[in-house]
C-alpha cells in the first residue's frame, strides 16, 4: 500500500477537477435531451431535479361552452392536461399583475364576471349576464412544475425533424467510405511492403507527403470534376458514390500508411515460405495477411469510420442539402440556424448524432486508441 | 431516394471493389497457369492490378488537385483567364483575409500548446492514481464526437439570455450567481475566439492524453524510483525526467494537433459562421467557393495559404522517412 501523502491527495483533487470540467458539458447535453421542453426553455439543466416555477398564459373557453346554473352563466374548463403534475401557486388577470390572486381567491374582471381557479387548473368563470364573446379571457398563472423527464424529444427529433433520415444517410455515407479505402488500401499497402516494382519508394514518399495535405487543396478541383462529369453524362453532380470516393481519396494516404506500418512488422519468412509453396500474391494476401491483420483493420476501420461519421465539410460540399442526402452534422448545423432557440431539438439531435461514436468509443476503445497511437495523421 | 435504394447502392458500391480484385485475380489465375514460366511477368501484372485503384484515387483526389489548385490561383474566378498575381494581391489587401490569418495564428499558438500541456499533465496524474483509467476515458471521450456535436454542446454552455431572464447557459448562470451581468460570449470580438478555442482544446486534449499515456509506459521505472529515493519531488521528476524523456512525443503530438487546427472549419462554421471576427482561413475559403457563384481563384489562394502552413511539417516527415529508409 502506498502511504498517504498530501501530494497524492492534491493530484487526486487536480485530476478530479479536470474530469468534472471535461464531463459536465456532455452530461448537461444528455440531461437536457431528456427534459420536458417547456422546462428546458426556462430553467438550467442543473435544476432538473428540483421543482421549477413556471409563468404561463392560458385563455379560457368562449361563449359556446357556457351553461346556466344557479342563476349564473358559467364556463367551466381546464387550463392544462392533468398528467403534467404541475400545481398552480398564484394567478392574475392582467399582464401587469400576474401574481395578484392566490388559489381560492375570487378574481373579478372589469365586466364584473368572476373566476375561480384550483391548483390543478380547473376554472369556473361565472357571470350574472350572458357571455357574448367568442374568445375567453386570459389567465396568467404561476405554477410549480415537478421534475419532468421524457423521451418525447427523441420521438420529435427522429421522426419530425428529419434527424432519423439524416442518421440513415450518414450511415450510407460512412460505411462505404470506410470499407472502400480499407479494401483498396490493403492491396496497395501489401504491394508497397511485399512486392518489388519500379517506383515503389517514390510512391511511398508521395503517400507520406499526402498525409498532411489539407483537404481544402482538393475541394475546388474535385467539385469541378464532379460538375463536369455530371454534365457530361447527364447525372447528378452530387451523389453518394461521389462522397464515397471523396472520403476514399482523403483517407487513402493515412489508411495506406497505417496498414503499411503494420504489414512491415509481419515476419518476412512467412511470405517466403508461402511463395516457395507456390502461393500467388493473392493467395498470400487472402490466407495469411487478412487473418493476421484483423486487429489493425479494426483500428483503421474505427478511425476512418469516425472520421466519416463526424465529417461536415465533405458532406456539405459533395452532397445536396436535401432530406434524402443531408448528413447528421449538416442537419445539426441547419437546425442550429433555424431552431437556434429550441434547445430540446438541438440537444436531442446532437445526442442522436453522438450515439454511434459513443457506442464505438465504449465498446471498442482499445482499437480506437491503438489506431490513434499508431500515428494517425490526416490531411 | 428511398431507404431501400440507398441500402442497395451501398452494397453495390462495396461489392464493386471486392469484385474488381477477385475477378482480376481469377482471370490472372487462368492466364498464369498457361504461362507458368513467366512468373515475373505475371507478378508485374499483379502489381498493376493491386495498386491501380488506390493510385487512380490518389491521383484524382490528391495529386492532380494540388497542381490544379496552384494553377487556379493564378486564374480568374471561373478558372478561364490568366490573371497573374491578382488573387494574391487581393488576399493581402482583404481585411477579412488578414483577420482570418491572424485568427489562424492565434489558434495555432494556443490550441496545440494547451492541448499538449493538459494532455501531458493529465496523463501524468492519471498514471499514478487508481481511478486514473476511468478519468482518462472520460477526458478522451470528446475525441469520438463530431466538431458540430461539440459545437452544440458548447453553444448550450455559452447560451445567453437577457439579464431579466433565468440563464439556461451554464457559464452565464455561474457569472450571474457571482453577481455579474450575463454576457453574449460568442459575440465579444477577440475574446470569442478563445471561447471557440476552448472547444477544440476540450476535444484534442484527449488525443494528447492517450498518446502520452502510451509513451509514459516507456519511461524506465528504475529511473523514476531512483529519483524518488533520492528525494526528488513529483514536480521535480515531471520537469527534470518526464518532459525531457518525452521530448519526441511532445513534438509529434504538437505537430499532429497543429495540422488538425490548421484546417479547423466545423467548429467556427457551426458556432458563429465567422461572424464577430471569428473567421479562419478554411471558413473564408468555403465562403469563397460559393459566394457570388463561387470564385475558384480566391478560394484556391486561401487553400494554398493553408497548404503553406503544413509544408514545414511535410518536409520534416519526408526527411524522417528518408532517414528510416537508410537504416
Amino acid at each position: 500500500m502506498k502511504k498517504f501523502s498530501i501530494s497524492s491527495l492534491l493530484s487526486q483533487l487536480l485530476l478530479l477537477f479536470f474530469v468534472i470540467i471535461w464531463i459536465i458539458p456532455t452530461f448537461g447535453l444528455f440531461i437536457s435531451s431528456l427534459r420536458d421542453k417547456d422546462l428546458l426553455a426556462i430553467s438550467g439543466w442543473w435544476t432538473s431535479l428540483t421543482t421549477t416555477e413556471v409563468n404561463e398564459i392560458y385563455r379560457m373557453s368562449g361563449m359556446e361552452s357556457q351553461i346556466e346554473e344557479d342563476g349564473y352563466f358559467k364556463i367551466k374548463g381546464k387550463l392544462f392536461e392533468d398528467n403534467s403534475g404541475k400545481k398552480i401557486e398564484s394567478f392574475g388577470i392582467s399582464s401587469k399583475k400576474i401574481n395578484e390572486f392566490n388559489i381560492g381567491d375570487i378574481a373579478t374582471f372589469k365586466d364584473e364576471s368572476e373566476v375561480l381557479l384550483d391548483e390543478d387548473g380547473n376554472y369556473e368563470w361565472r357571470s350574472r349576464t350572458e357571455f357574448k364573446k367568442k374568445k375567453g379571457k386570459r389567465l396568467f398563472t404561476t405554477s410549480l412544475s415537478p421534475p419532468a423527464f421524457t423521451f418525447e424529444n427523441y420521438r420529435e427529433v427522429l421522426f419530425k425533424e428529419g434527424i432519423g433520415r439524416a442518421f440513415i444517410n450518414t450511415m450510407a455515407v460512412a460505411l462505404p467510405s470506410t470499407l472502400i479505402p480499407l479494401i483498396i488500401c490493403s492491396f496497395f499497402a501489401y504491394s508497397l511492403t511485399w512486392m518489388k516494382f519500379y517506383g515503389r519508394d517514390t510512391l511511398l514518399a508521395i503517400i507520406i507527403a499526402s498525409l498532411v495535405v489539407p483537404l481544402q487543396m482538393s475541394l475546388i478541383p474535385i467539385l469541378t470534376i464532379y460538375n463536369d462529369f455530371g454534365a457530361l453524362f447527364g447525372v447528378a453532380a452530387k451523389s453518394y458514390p461521389g462522397v464515397w470516393m471523396a472520403h476514399t481519396g482523403f483517407g487513402l494516404a493515412s489508411t495506406t500508411f497505417l496498414l503499411r506500418n503494420f504489414l512491415k512488422s509481419l515476419p518476412n519468412e512467412m511470405m517466403e515460405a508461402a511463395k516457395v509453396d507456390g502461393a500467388s500474391h493473392y493467395d498470400i494476401f487472402l490466407r495469411i495477411i487478412i487473418p493476421l491483420s484483423i486487429p489493425a483493420f479494426a483500428s483503421i476501420f474505427i478511425l476512418q469510420f469516425l472520421w466519416c461519421w463526424n465529417d461536415l465539410l465533405v458532406g456539405l460540399v459533395f452532397l445536396d442539402q436535401v432530406p434524402s442526402e443531408i448528413i447528421l452534422t449538416a442537419k445539426l448545423k441547419e437546425l442550429l440556424g433555424s431552431r437556434g432557440e429550441n434547445w430540446e431539438i438541438l440537444t436531442t439531435g446532437a445526442f442522436v448524432s453522438m450515439t454511434v461514436p459513443l457506442f464505438i468509443f465504449f465498446a471498442l476503445q482499445r482499437y480506437f486508441i491503438r489506431g490513434l497511437v499508431a500515428g494517425s495523421v490526416k490531411g | 431516394m428511398t431507404i431501400l435504394n440507398l441500402v442497395f447502392i451501398v452494397f453495390l458500391g462495396i461489392l464493386f471493389f471486392i469484385a474488381y480484385f477477385h475477378i482480376s485475380n481469377y482471370i490472372l489465375d487462368i492466364y498464369g497457369n498457361k504461362t507458368l514460366k513467366r512468373y515475373n511477368f505475371e507478378n508485374s501484372i499483379r502489381v498493376i492490378v493491386f495498386i491501380t485503384p488506390a493510385f487512380v484515387v490518389l491521383f484524382i483526389f490528391i495529386l492532380y488537385p494540388v497542381f490544379e489548385t496552384i494553377r487556379l490561383s493564378f486564374y480568374d474566378k471561373f478558372g478561364r483567364e490568366f490573371v497573374g498575381l491578382y488573387n494574391y494581391k487581393w488576399a493581402i489587401n482583404d481585411p477579412e483575409f488578414r483577420r482570418s490569418i491572424l485568427n489562424n495564428l492565434v489558434w495555432l499558438l494556443v490550441v496545440p500548446t494547451l492541448s499538449t500541456f493538459f494532455g501531458l499533465v493529465i496523463a501524468n496524474l492519471a498514471d499514478r492514481i487508481w481511478w486514473g483509467s476511468i478519468a482518462k476515458s472520460i477526458i478522451f471521450m470528446p475525441m469520438a464526437i463530431s466538431f458540430v456535436g461539440a459545437g452544440v454542446i458548447w453553444k448550450f454552455i455559452y447560451e445567453y439570455r437577457g439579464p431579466e431572464n433565468t440563464q439556461i447557459g451554464l457559464l452565464n448562470a455561474i457569472i450571474v450567481s457571482l453577481g455579474y451581468e450575463p454576457q453574449a460570449w460568442l459575440t465579444i470580438p477577440m475574446w470569442n475566439n478563445f471561447f471557440l478555442m476552448a472547444i477544440m482544446i476540450w476535444i484534442q486534449t484527449g488525443l494528447a492524453l492517450v498518446i502520452f499515456s502510451a509513451a509514459l509506459r516507456s519511461i524506465p521505472k528504475e529511473m523514476l524510483e531512483a529519483a524518488r529515493i533520492d528525494g526528488a519531488s513529483e514536480l521535480k521528476i515531471f520537469f527534470s525526467i518526464i518532459i525531457p524523456y518525452l521530448e519526441q512525443t511532445i513534438l509529434v503530438i504538437w505537430t499532429l494537433i497543429t495540422i488538425i487546427v490548421l484546417r479547423i472549419f466545423d467548429i467556427i462554421f457551426a458556432m458563429t459562421n465567422g461572424e464577430w471576427q471569428t473567421g479562419v482561413l478554411a471558413n473564408l475559403m468555403y465562403d469563397w467557393m460559393f459566394r457570388g457563384g463561387g470564385d475558384s481563384g480566391r478560394g484556391s489562394v486561401l487553400a494554398i495559404v493553408i497548404m503553406i502552413g503544413v509544408i514545414p511539417i511535410l518536409a520534416w516527415n519526408l526527411y524522417k522517412h528518408r532517414q528510416e529508409q537508410k537504416i
